[in-house]
């Protein structure tokens, strides 16, 4: 307890993990900063949950190390480790009310006089009402909130969420969000969060590393990986791209490029790689940042602007906005969201369209990467 | 019409009512001829009520020493199939070694295994090896057959538990012991205790096995065997009595235990 709250980064240097032939986790190098709320997103079987555990110790790692502060803690075993971790079933000890499970860690370090801190971790998770209930007699969202102040009474340096919201309905889970967020703001300890849902690693982290295959993709604040992916797989994993391969015509300070007959613009400094004249990129571009216009109109579309024709094919009211679905000599299939704001009715299924956006908004990523990779399917969607 | 409708509403009720008569029945017939005053030695045929036998229980010569001495047996030969068997239970849940499927199905063997075969092959075990036959070779085959029960019992109660309440135990300052004593043990508690009931109540009144490896010692269900040749003491009545009223009397106070608990928790 000397060292309660002043530990540093957790620093991960090299880990890797292996089975056997199969590789969970390719060597990798984080660094998550003290106080800070850290969300590993990636789907099932990228590797972030064994990354979890052996920063937990529940793992050893197959090479590597991994530092809290600047103490080496890789031959540590969990329960000399100040990390607690939240998991997936919680896994409350059936056995013991709730005191008792939330009491747990402190008496195992000879710490005789708990009730306050008891009581005060049940008014945390507003939970006061609970405390000789046995876990089978609380509903999902308490006995998370359980696990979540089991964990937390001990002041760990670092706190393991392993998809801690998961098992809990749609509803539930946002307002878990925000309470999980409200209690990391109050207490101050560097959070690790393991999700597989985008969103619920948007609204709550301040930096995401999207994991893929055992490797980590991209790290950055949420709203960077959303505006700036750097593989086609951030960008179709977080949230929705709209990529079309192009030829590549001119560079420079803005690449020009060519796709389906029309001319496209790049800001050069948003190339992730190299950019040659007869080359191949991957235009990206969000569905939200796309004007559309109806092809009578096409003369009011300011000059400078990227522009591409095409066919509505399909389009859905949503409320907020409306979704379309546009092809395009340039790319089947492409993304639109409109604010409903102004409604042009002619915008319907077979009308012909003009989509035009602020080159600034475009991106470019290699051309040598699947063009589909980290877009959800049915199955993923789970 | 009216009493078609009553049984078959009732049809359950009077079934289980049957099932419970069947069973219980014998015991009765215990029960009542422990109050027995027989003329000649057999205890057959009721004479008249008398308390003579329950008040000299131990009259018989050499009853109280058999009844005993299969306590005693009863009792090693739990702790010895519970501790082992625990073990073997939980190596074959949670480990995967080589044989592993071989020592699962061999387990089962002598509670498959006609109990003469198994008595006269451990006989000659026994003889070959030059034992003397006793109480240590009683023992050791109570332990046996006891074993496959408890592996039995603790291995279903192991294999619903979720591994990730030891890990969370790891994860939150237990070492190995504590984890094992705090978390493990009072999780797989009730299918210890399954285990050891059985084993204590096969023990205690196993007669082929014991029979066979008992040398000159005699076990409580050996000394009722050969009194019933030469005539039947009342007694044997009185200490059949006593051992069933005494089971009821710790299942209803386990009943009892487990609702007010359950009161407890809910309030």
């Amino acid at each position: 307890m000397t060292d309660k709250n002043t530990g540093g980064d957790v620093r991960l240097s090299g880990i890797s993990k292996s089975y056997g032939s199969f590789t969970a986790v390719h060597p990798l190098d984080l660094t998550v900063p003290q106080g800070s709320f850290f969300a590993l997103l990636g789907a099932s079987g990228c590797g972030k949950t064994t990354t979890l555990r052996m920063i937990a110790g529940l793992e050893d790692p197959s090479t590597g190390t991994v530092f809290l502060g600047d103490k080496d803690v890789t031959d540590l075993p969990p329960y000399k480790r100040p990390v607690n971790t939240v998991f997936q079933s919680y896994a409350l000890f059936p056995h013991m009310d709730i005191s008792e499970n939330i009491a747990f860690g402190l008496r195992r370090r000879g710490i005789k006089s708990v009730k306050k801190q008891v009581d005060d971790m049940l008014e945390l998770v507003q939970l006061g009402d609970k405390a000789h209930h046995k876990p089978h007699q609380l509903s999902g969202g308490q006995q998370q909130r359980v696990a979540v102040a089991r964990a937390l009474i001990n002041h760990p340096q670092v706190l393991l969420l392993d998809e801690p919201l998961g098992a809990l309905d749609l509803k539930l889970r946002r307002q878990m969000q925000l309470e999980l967020k409200r209690i990391q703001t109050e207490v101050g300890i560097t959070f690790v969060h393991v999700t597989h849902d985008q969103e619920e690693a948007m609204t709550m982290a301040d930096q995401v590393a999207v994991m893929n295959g055992g490797r980590v993709e991209q790290l950055g604040a949420p709203a960077d990986l959303y505006e700036n992916p750097q593989t086609t797989f951030v960008a179709n994993f977080l949230g929705t791209s709209n990529l079309i391969e192009a030829e590549v015509l001119e560079t420079g300070a803005d690449v020009l490029v060519t796709a389906g007959g029309g001319k496209l613009r790049i800001p050069g400094d948003r190339c992730t790689s190299a950019v040659r004249q007869g080359g191949k990129v991957l235009v990206g571009v969000r569905p939200e940042k796309i004007s559309l216009a109806h092809a009578d109109d096409a003369g009011t579309i300011a000059d400078g602007r990227n522009r591409v024709t095409g066919r509505i094919v399909d389009s859905s009211f949503i409320g907020v906005s409306t979704q379309y679905v546009v092809n395009s000599p340039a790319g089947a299939e492409l993304q639109v969201y409109e604010q409903n704001i102004e409604r042009d009715t002619r915008l319907v299924p077979g009308a012909e369209v003009v989509l035009h956006w602020n080159p600034a908004h475009t991106f470019g990523l290699d051309a040598a990467q699947d063009i589909d990779a980290g877009v959800e399917t049915v199955e993923d969607a789970s | 019409m009216r009493t078609m409708r009553w049984i078959r509403k009732n049809l359950v009720v009077i079934a289980g009512l049957l099932t419970l008569a069947y069973m219980i029945l014998p015991n009765l017939v215990v029960m009542a001829f422990s109050f027995n005053k027989p003329k000649g030695r057999f205890n057959y045929s009721w004479q008249e009520f008398s308390l003579d036998a329950w008040k000299d229980p131990c009259g018989v010569a050499d009853m109280c020493e058999s009844l005993s001495l299969s306590l005693q047996l009863a009792a090693w030969a739990t702790v010895g199939a519970v501790v082992l068997g625990t073990m073997i239970a939980f190596a074959l849940v949670r480990y995967r070694f080589r044989a592993r499927g071989a020592i699962n199905s061999l387990i089962f063997l002598p509670m498959a295994m006609p109990e003469v075969v198994m008595a006269a092959s451990l006989l000659t075990l026994f003889l070959n090896m030059g034992v003397e036959l006793g109480f240590w070779t009683v023992l050791i085959a109570h332990i046996m057959f006891c074993l496959s029960f408890v592996v039995t019992a603790v291995k279903a109660r192991v294999m619903s538990m979720d591994p990730r309440l030891e890990e969370a135990a790891r994860d939150l300052y237990a070492g190995p012991t504590q984890t094992f004593l705090r978390v493990t043990l009072p999780i797989a508690a009730p299918g210890i205790a399954a285990g050891a009931l059985l084993a204590f109540a096969l023990s205690f009144d196993d007669f082929i096995i014991t029979n066979f490896n008992a040398g000159s010692t005699v076990t409580f269900p050996m000394f009722v065997w050969g009194s019933a040749q030469r005539g039947t003491p009342v007694q044997i009545n009185v200490i059949g009595t006593a051992m069933f009223v005494l089971a009821v009397l710790m299942v209803m106070a386990g009943q009892i235990i487990t609702n007010r608990r359950k009161k407890t928790a809910t309030a």
